[in-house]
């Protein structure tokens, strides 16, 4: 039976960084799975900063998102088109409680085809308050067709140590 | 170190077809996941799941649902499917995706799934989380992806794995 879930590649932060690339992705599997795990390094008054995902390193408005999110005891949903990353998910910042870190996966099937894709995002983190936590689903559209080689994640003031990065390939055969 | 997560099966459907169906799942795993990525050829189509070739009325669900402005919750029970769609239809415009776990599938519970749903439609759609309970004892041995209503478009492709615990 072939090997199905393989890492591709991981990086943890030994010192802060303003971004992570993935890139040279090999075009050998079915699916592609992100998973991290961050925290913000600026003080953003909310305690929370967006975290972005970039796919092939593009900052045009090639994606739109519909987002649920639960913070404390209200759940609410969002949207965004035109937007320059996969957004609308957050990981805490240096106002948040010390050493805590957000965590999410991002899935992306078919990432070698050409065609527009469909992704999904779960994210997580809790913080020991009732407002500065966050549990949310994200559904968001790149409209680039081509096909995904590289992958980029950053936050809005940057990265801390220790923040974690795998890629995994997944294969349906 | 043994695999522990592996393809049992896939299938991309060539021409237009109401349902997908793994058969013959073998028993040797601990959990079940589906990936499916699909497009309806016409709107009002209700994607969900059925097991064993059961058609009664064995199964329920909970949803959180999110449009894009509004956060709501539903559940129906007694249903002849998992229904995985809470407050949309299958679109015929984009692919959407479901990432399905279904939980101790050849245990003599009652079968619990967990469904991720992604639809965003570049100005519309929705994103979902949805719990399915299938109210049978029986190990699970087949799935059948369908639509209640329409028919789902050329590319949809249907993934099962298996995943071990040991």
């Amino acid at each position: 039976m072939a090997t199905t879930y393989t890492i591709i590649s991981s990086n943890v932060l030994s010192s802060s960084a303003a971004s992570v690339t993935f890139s040279a992705i090999p075009s050998t599997y079915t699916d592609l799975v992100l998973r991290c795990s961050v925290r913000d390094s600026g003080s953003s008054g909310s305690s929370q900063q967006q975290v972005r995902v970039r796919i092939n390193g593009s900052s045009s408005a090639n994606y739109s998102r519909r987002n649920l999110t639960g913070v404390g005891s209200t759940a609410a949903s969002a949207n965004g088109t035109s937007n320059t990353s996969i957004a609308g998910f957050y990981a805490p910042d240096a106002g948040a409680t010390s050493n805590t870190f957000n965590s999410f996966e991002v899935y992306i099937p078919n990432y070698a085809t050409v065609q527009q894709r469909q992704v999904s995002v779960f994210n997580a983190f809790e913080n020991n308050s009732s407002t500065v936590n966050e549990i949310n689903v994200t559904a968001a559209l790149y409209t680039d067709t081509t096909a995904i080689t590289s992958l980029y994640i950053d936050t809005v003031s940057g990265l801390v140590s220790g923040s974690s990065f795998y890629l995994y390939g997944i294969k349906n055969s | 170190m043994a695999s522990t997560y592996e393809p049992i099966a896939t299938t991309t459907v060539a021409i237009a077809a109401t349902s997908i169906t793994f058969s013959s799942i073998p028993s040797t795993y601990t959990d079940l996941r589906l990936v499916i990525v699909f497009k309806a050829v016409l709107a009002g189509s209700n994607p969900g799941y059925q097991f064993n070739s059961d058609t009664g009325s064995s199964y329920s669900y909970t949803a959180i649902n999110g449009s894009g402005t509004a956060a709501a919750s539903q559940s129906s029970n007694t249903n002849n499917q998992c229904y995985l769609i809470s407050n949309s239809t299958a679109s015929t415009a984009q692919s959407q995706i479901f990432t399905t776990d279904i939980f101790s599938y050849t245990g003599s519970n009652y079968k619990t799934l967990l469904t991720t749903f992604s639809g965003d439609l570049n100005g519309s759609g929705n994103v979902s989380g949805v719990v399915n309970l299938w109210r049978s004892t029986a190990a699970i041995n087949s799935v059948k992806f369908l639509f209640d209503s329409g028919t789902m478009a050329i590319g949809t492709s249907a993934t099962l794995y298996g995943i071990k615990a040991a």
